[in-house]
């Protein structure tokens, strides 16, 4: 399993591209460990901000920063920075229009038994649901890079959540298939379609290998894009197949489950089963426990796609 | 100086067209905030037109974003629109001229509205032009009512932390809010004591609407190096005509046809009064 996990990449690049641009600006609010950012503001610290703990303040500031012709990363927890900064995402980034990349690091589930203050749920639905906001989870490191590469090269808001831990490698080193805002298809398959992001794609993936050896073809979708959704992907992948299972991590409304079956339901009208975290408070444990009792690894997704396929 | 108090009164006749075109706006703080836009606009700030993409330009934010109507009567003296165009078309049907800052205006940096933003926002921008070595001036203008929001206290704070002297704040101290009273609705009598204790430099304006006062306290604002400054802008809300001066429920109102007979007299006489001297 990879050692490295998403939030180390997002500093590494940063790192590189802030050798030559100096407009690149990262913000923390305390968090500049957790956000594996403290080698970044040790290195570059003329291009570190720290604001303490004050999500507003750092969402504010870093549109300020952005409007003035720098490129702020903000990170702090996406528990705190979807939903406390919320008003500042949307007046001061989105409604404003200023290029500020937020950072939701620790996403979904990732600090465990600290819980339900600290895990982000609703990240996805609240920052889906402004307008002018791209939401992005990427499914391991190697896409993480990807994506913050391609980021760097654009001037508009973005959301990007990742999670605390290590995950394993979905894509192989050096043979990436990426294109901003365009799903990657990690498997074909006809019988069933399973759309998933960030930390769920492996798992799903693992899921439609031990269904493959059953017989069952089933396709995997990396929607590392859920807002724009790549609804030409969805589009695609449920009509050849029999059902549609999304898999987040993730409260079951207005995140990819919903926006899924948004498109589904009006293109190419399927069963869509939502596999998410529950409408409830998270039981305690850490997020691999948490994972394995709401049944979002291989072996839930796998017995979710048999039940959708009965 | 005498042109620039005659001048705030145009203006404040300016928003009044607005304001009776649209049906909508909030006049009592459109007439507090006046001078301190004038002053802004027309003396202290490098603000044009022709510099919009001059990143050494200084900035503005409008955090009382609800003042809106004497900002678009202020920005289109300065020619970033027409003032018929505003008349015409403000809260109208699709149009751009919405009841709070936007900045698909020309002219206007942010959208604002929503309280305890500008200030903030600001930090960025001064930070932005310390990063970048740039001699500019970055102001905003905050009500008094919205000091209750903890983000401006987010602001307040970094800003002192990151010495911010490019900074400077202005209170539009009108004492009233929708509700009522300031210190009735949430007290903050100690404003000066409170910037202080966050290392701000305090300079108290004892007459908010008098632009020699605004323009000295500016000035000293300049001057003060090492730490960000603000202006607490003794005003009057609904400055202008006795109609509507000090009177909370002109918070936001059109006025009655009987009304604004009298308060456009007002704002002549007080205007040609101003003119002469």
């Amino acid at each position: 399993m990879s050692k490295i996990a998403n939030r180390q990449v997002i500093c590494d690049v940063l790192l590189e591209k802030a050798k030559e641009d100096k407009d690149i600006v990262v913000l923390c609010s305390d968090s500049r460990g957790s956000a594996s950012l403290a080698r970044f503001a040790d290195t570059f610290p003329e291009q570190f901000v720290e604001v303490g703990i004050a999500e507003q303040n750092l969402v504010s500031i870093s549109a300020g920063l952005a409007k003035c012709g720098k490129k702020p990363y903000a990170a702090s927890p996406a528990s705190f920075l979807s939903t406390r900064s919320y008003e500042q995402c949307k007046v001061d980034v989105s409604y404003s229009n200023t290029n500020v990349k937020l950072i939701g690091i620790s996403g979904g589930v990732s600090y465990g038994a600290l819980g339900m203050s600290h895990h982000s749920a609703q990240d996805l639905a609240a920052m889906c649901a402004i307008p002018n906001m791209r939401v992005y989870l990427p499914s391991d490191r190697l896409q993480t890079e990807c994506l913050m590469k391609a980021l760097l090269e654009d001037e508009k808001p973005a959301y990007i959540r990742v999670g605390r831990n290590a995950v394993e490698d979905v894509y192989e080193e050096g043979q990436v298939p990426f294109e901003l805002d365009k799903a990657t298809v990690v498997k074909e398959g006809t019988d069933a379609a399973i759309i998933a992001c960030g930390e769920m794609v492996k798992p799903a993936a693992e899921a439609a290998k031990l269904l493959e050896e059953k017989g069952i073809h089933v396709s995997v979708v990396d929607m590392y894009c859920v807002k724009p959704l790549d609804k030409e992907a969805v589009v695609k992948a449920a009509e050849n197949a029999r059902a549609v299972i999304t898999v987040e991590e993730h409260s079951p409304f207005g995140g990819l489950g919903s926006m899924v079956s948004q498109v589904v339901a009006s293109e190419c009208p399927k069963k869509v089963v939502n596999l998410a975290l529950p409408d409830a408070p998270v039981i305690t444990g850490t997020s691999k426990e948490v994972f394995d009792y709401y049944g979002l690894n291989a072996e839930g997704i796998r017995k979710t796609v048999l039940e959708a396929l009965d | 100086m005498s042109n620039l108090k005659a001048l705030a009164y145009e203006l404040r006749e300016h928003t009044l067209d607005i304001i009776m075109s649209g049906k909508a706006g909030h006049i009592g703080g459109d007439m507090s905030v006046m001078e301190i836009l004038t002053e802004l606009y027309f003396d202290q700030m490098n603000i044009s037109p022709e510099n919009m993409e001059d990143p050494d330009r200084d900035k503005f934010v409008m955090s009382k974003g609800h003042s809106v109507e004497a900002y678009y009567a202020v920005l289109a003296r300065k020619g970033f629109f027409s003032q018929e165009e505003v008349v015409s078309q403000f809260s109208q049907f699709g149009s751009q001229y919405i009841g709070h800052p936007n900045n698909k205006l020309p002219g206007i940096e942010m959208n604002s509205g929503s309280l305890g933003h500008g200030l903030p926002v600001c930090v960025g921008m001064a930070l932005a032009a310390k990063m970048n070595g740039q001699k500019c001036r970055v102001y905003t203008v905050m009500g008094d009512g919205e000091l209750a929001e903890g983000s401006v206290w987010e602001g307040t704070m970094a800003a002192s932390h990151y010495k911010l002297d490019n900074l400077c704040a202005v209170v539009d101290r009108n004492r009233l809010q929708i509700s009522g009273n300031t210190e009735d609705v949430m007290a903050h009598d100690d404003l000066h004591e409170r910037f202080r204790a966050f290392h701000w430099h305090v300079i108290d304006v004892k007459d908010g609407n008098d632009i020699g006062q605004l323009k000295a306290a500016f000035e000293e604002a300049r001057e003060t190096k090492g730490k960000p400054s603000v202006l607490i802008a003794n005003t009057v809300k609904g400055k202008g005509s006795s109609v509507m001066e000090n009177k909370a429920n002109w918070h936001h109102k059109v006025p009655s046809e009987e009304e604004l007979a009298q308060i456009r007299k007002d704002l002549k006489e007080r205007k040609e009064a101003l003119s002469v001297e």
